[in-house]
């Protein structure tokens, strides 16, 4: 009876302790507490540190304890164009409803916004980010999230921008609902784990809508990314699963919508490629499965380097795309099979839904262009399909192997 | 007046006129005649100036030819073979002059009736038959009242009735004081209308004057036969 | 230009009441609607239209202008014996042919895609160059059959030459620039590709099409000239400044040949 007496008073004891130590700093221009520098170096873990509306001026500031940190109104917390913001170097610390603004640019360090350092189970939420260096800056962290976020960059070059949101080293990150708008890589992921990134929209940046290397078993779905200067790319990497997301309009020389370069036993399915200058070019890049896309109005629909193996691609819907695929060998070890081709042209007696001619996606003038970009310029014309014809009837240039089979008849829905 | 001074014409390889000089007088009956290829419709093509001549000048009322189109409202032709755009309506060639002339009054509409293209107003030309075509072709170039009626072989097509209509309405015009200039070559069926005879032969004038004196200078009795004389060789 | 109004409405009467014309317009019509029905794949049916442009109306400009002319020879002597200036006549007989079968062109393959309009939303403007080079190529292709046929008094000829043009422009032309740069490969081609593309008015408005329809392609693997040219709209301007060219010079050269010309 005692005992379960004591066990009571004790937590009793630890509860009280919780509700007595955990108390609110409010940070403001009017208010006692004036910097929010000031606010951390008196809090303790549980504290909550409400950030009135408002223009602070701080670099550098160091979260050491397990707080939350809330703007009301969006506060803008500037780094006057000098260093980073905020590191975070404690578990459990959330920032929410902040305006980070103007980190300063560098070539050696990489200032961010927001830092966080070796810690886990933080939360970074609803909160803006306008020119900055890097905005979320994640290394050796795991179990956080990171959401709805909007972060917004005007750069003009590369080398003074950094990434919208960067991970070195992670595990168990969620990455969901944010906006990246400018900034070098809109979603920078090296050696990352299990991590989820999901409906985000990452447009416009200089360089990659997303970018990955040695981030295995990672799924990225409903995201959005585009008008990226050179699309999304990803590498080094097996195990991961891409769907539902759209990649749309990514144009130019190196631009992709979907690089994959040395990525195996992966899953694409379900997505939307449409506009870009290349849909999906895939170079080492072996067992990776890819179905149910689709692929529509792009330059090259599919680009396959010969060192690509045991490709499965099935059931995707090819629209229209200037040209179908495009390969640098007239061998193939990769598979096709049961595609919708708004190119084909064979038909289908028994209709059973399945072309009897088989389809060959690779056409002549794409072997020519290949060798010769100008010739570009010919797209289209009447000697080009009369070109395309001749070498459908008798293929000399053109992978005899790289064919479909059982091309649909109709759009696969 | 219509006066043609050393006029050349010149095809490819083929002299279809040779440097003639001819006049024809204000209110003159002037009939063209000359075999197939005589050059006929090379001069009447050039009085319109359809065809531009290699060397030498066309006058008309002493008013050199020079390009300007103004001169051809003194003219009505009548063209040796009738063409009109096939869905018009023969109401719509006839507005169609009408518009490009910009007459609408002073029109002489007497041949309508005469030669029954009353009925055939309404419709399209393409089905009409090649005489009534001619009839409209004939109606037309006596439309807007010209003082110079060119006809190229006005009775060809023409059945025996309307040619004869036409041929007093020819004769008709003349006394009203125009100027008339047509061509055949057939010998007998415009005879009897005809005062000046010009002969034309492989490009060249081989007689100019009056009827009269053609068949005097040939001792023939009519013209048929001094002309047919001359075609044989008999030089004047 | 009372005279010039005159022949052009009459012209255009007489060519809109042809059997001809309707069959054109017939012809559009259908093969549009069945495109249409068979595919709603808007790309699919942007591409068989592009083709329509390419093939079919310079084809049909350049038979039935030559044959425009020489059928209506008859009628041509009768209105040039009228007063009437020759350069007047022969700007009516232009317009009153290229007018309706633009016209024809328009509303032909315009009534089925306004019909299926909901599947082409954002494709406005590739819809748009393609009506324009559809109107361009019959210009262009009726002016140069009227050049031919003022040229040529014999009619074999004319309809010979007629068809060897849009043998030459709309194949042999491509081919002989295709072969032409893979032989300057090692050399720097684009402008002079460019210029030799622009000296076809066929690939003239194929270029139009392609420019918004294949712009994500024509945009990659492409030197600098190429993205300057296709990639803003001078490429579109010069294009287009090009295509009126291609229009006024047969006509101009077709107009003093008519007006020097014995009928």
């Amino acid at each position: 009876m005692s005992k379960i007496l004591s066990s009571l008073i004790i937590i009793y004891l630890i509860l009280l302790q919780g509700v007595a130590v955990s108390k609110t700093i409010i940070v403001g221009q009017h208010e006692r507490i004036k910097t929010i520098k000031q606010a951390l170096e008196t809090s303790n873990d549980g504290d909550v540190i409400t950030i009135k509306k408002g223009f602070y001026l701080e670099n550098n500031l160091v979260i050491t304890r397990q707080v939350s940190l809330i703007g009301i109104d969006f506060p803008v917390l500037s780094g006057n164009k000098k260093e980073g913001i905020i590191t975070v170097k404690a578990n459990n610390v959330t920032i929410k409803g902040i305006h980070f603004t103007d980190t300063g640019s560098s070539f050696v360090k990489d200032n961010a916004a927001v830092k966080l350092d070796s810690v886990s189970n933080c939360v970074i939420k609803d909160n803006k980010f306008s020119n900055n260096f890097f905005g979320i800056y994640l290394g050796k962290s795991w179990q956080c999230s990171i959401s709805n976020n909007i972060i917004i960059s005007s750069q003009k070059t590369q080398a003074y921008s950094g990434n919208g949101i960067h991970l070195w080293y992670c595990k168990d990150i969620e990455i969901a609902g944010n906006t990246v708008d400018g900034h070098r890589d809109g979603i920078y992921l090296e050696f990352v784990k299990r991590s989820i990134i999901k409906d985000n929209l990452s447009r416009r940046n200089l360089r990659y809508g997303l970018h990955f290397m040695f981030s295995d078993s990672c799924e990225y779905f409903s995201n959005k990314f585009e008008h990226n200067s050179a699309g999304v790319a990803v590498m080094f990497t097996h195990h991961v699963k891409m769907f539902n997301n759209i990649f749309e309009n990514n144009w130019g020389d190196a631009s992709y919508g979907l690089l994959l370069k040395d990525i195996s036993n992966s899953k694409i399915y379900n997505n939307v490629f449409r506009r870009n200058t290349c849909g999906i070019y895939l170079e080492g890049s072996n067992r990776n499965a890819i179905e149910n896309n689709l692929l529509e109005r792009n330059g090259w629909a599919i680009r396959l380097m010969a060192n690509s193996m045991d490709n499965n691609f099935r059931k995707n819907n090819f629209l229209s795309n200037s040209f179908e695929v495009a390969t640098n060998s007239t061998r193939n070890f990769n598979t096709f099979s049961n595609n919708y081709w708004s190119d084909y042209q064979g038909y289908d007696l028994n209709n059973d839904g399945i072309g009897e001619v088989p389809h060959h996606p690779v056409k002549l003038f794409s072997i020519i262009v290949e060798k010769n970009r100008p010739t570009l310029l010919l797209l289209r014309s009447f000697f080009v399909e009369l070109l395309n014809a001749a070498e459908k009837i008798f293929p000399v240039l053109t992978p005899e192997t790289l064919v479909d089979n059982s091309p649909e008849m109709s759009l696969i829905k | 007046m219509i006066k043609a001074i050393q006029l050349s014409k010149r095809y490819c390889t083929l002299d279809a006129l040779k440097s003639i000089d001819v006049e024809i007088s204000h209110n003159s009956l002037t009939y063209i005649v000359g075999p197939n290829g005589s050059g006929k419709t090379t001069f009447i093509k050039s009085v319109l100036e359809l065809v531009k001549p290699s060397s030498g000048s066309i006058y008309i009322d002493n008013i050199k030819l020079n390009g300007d189109h103004a001169y051809r409202y003194k003219i009505g032709y009548m063209p040796q073979i009738a063409s009109f755009p096939e869905n018009l309506t023969v109401k719509e060639v006839i507005n169609l002059l009408k518009e490009i002339r910009g007459n609408y009054n002073s029109l002489d509409e007497e041949l309508i009736p005469k030669l029954n293209l009353v009925n055939e107003y309404d419709k399209p030309i393409r089905t009409l038959s090649g005489g009534t075509k001619q009839k409209l072709n004939a109606v037309i170039a006596f439309l807007f009242n010209p003082e110079i009626l060119i006809l190229d072989e006005p009775s060809a097509g023409l059945d025996p009735v309307s040619s004869s209509l036409l041929k007093d309405k020819i004769v008709k015009e003349k006394a009203n004081g125009k100027t008339v200039l047509f061509t055949s070559h057939i010998m007998s069926e415009l005879e009897e209308l005809a005062e000046n005879i010009i002969f034309l032969l492989e490009g060249a004038v081989c007689f100019s004057g009056k009827k009269e004196e053609l068949i005097a200078v040939t001792e023939e009795r009519n013209l048929e036969r001094a002309i047919a004389k001359l075609m044989m060789g008999k030089n004047l | 230009m009372k005279t010039l109004l005159a022949i052009i409405k009459f012209q255009f009467h007489d060519t809109l009441r042809s059997k001809w014309l309707a069959i054109y317009t017939l012809f559009f019509l259908i093969l549009s609607y069945a495109l249409l029905s068979f595919t709603k794949e808007p790309g699919k049916v942007i591409l068989s239209l592009l083709n329509i442009n390419m093939i079919v109306i310079p084809l049909t400009s350049l038979v039935f202008g030559t044959i425009y002319l020489y059928s209506n020879r008859d009628y041509i002597i009768l209105i040039l014996s009228q007063p009437i200036n020759r350069k007047v006549l022969f700007v009516g007989l232009y317009l009153g042919l290229s007018l309706p079968m633009a016209i024809s062109f328009l509303v032909g393959t315009g009534i089925p895609l306004l019909i299926f309009i909901k599947i082409f939303s954002g494709e406005s403007v590739v819809l748009l160059f393609l009506f324009l080079g559809g109107i361009f190529e019959t210009f262009i292709f009726v002016s140069i059959s009227f050049l031919i046929a003022s040229l040529n008094d014999n009619k074999m000829k004319g309809l010979g030459l007629a068809i060897f043009l849009w043998l030459f422009f709309s194949a042999l032309y491509d081919g002989l620039v295709l072969i032409i740069m893979q032989i300057f490969m090692v050399y720097p081609i684009e402008v002079p590709a460019i210029v030799l593309t622009m000296l076809s008015p066929i690939d003239l408005a194929r270029l139009l099409v392609i420019l918004n329809f294949d712009i994500s392609a024509l945009l990659g693997y492409t030197g600098a000239v190429y993205s300057q040219f296709l990639g803003s709209t001078t490429g579109l301007i010069l294009s287009l400044l090009t295509l009126c060219i291609w229009v006024a010079i047969p006509f101009y050269l077709g107009l003093r040949c008519f007006n020097k010309k014995d009928f």
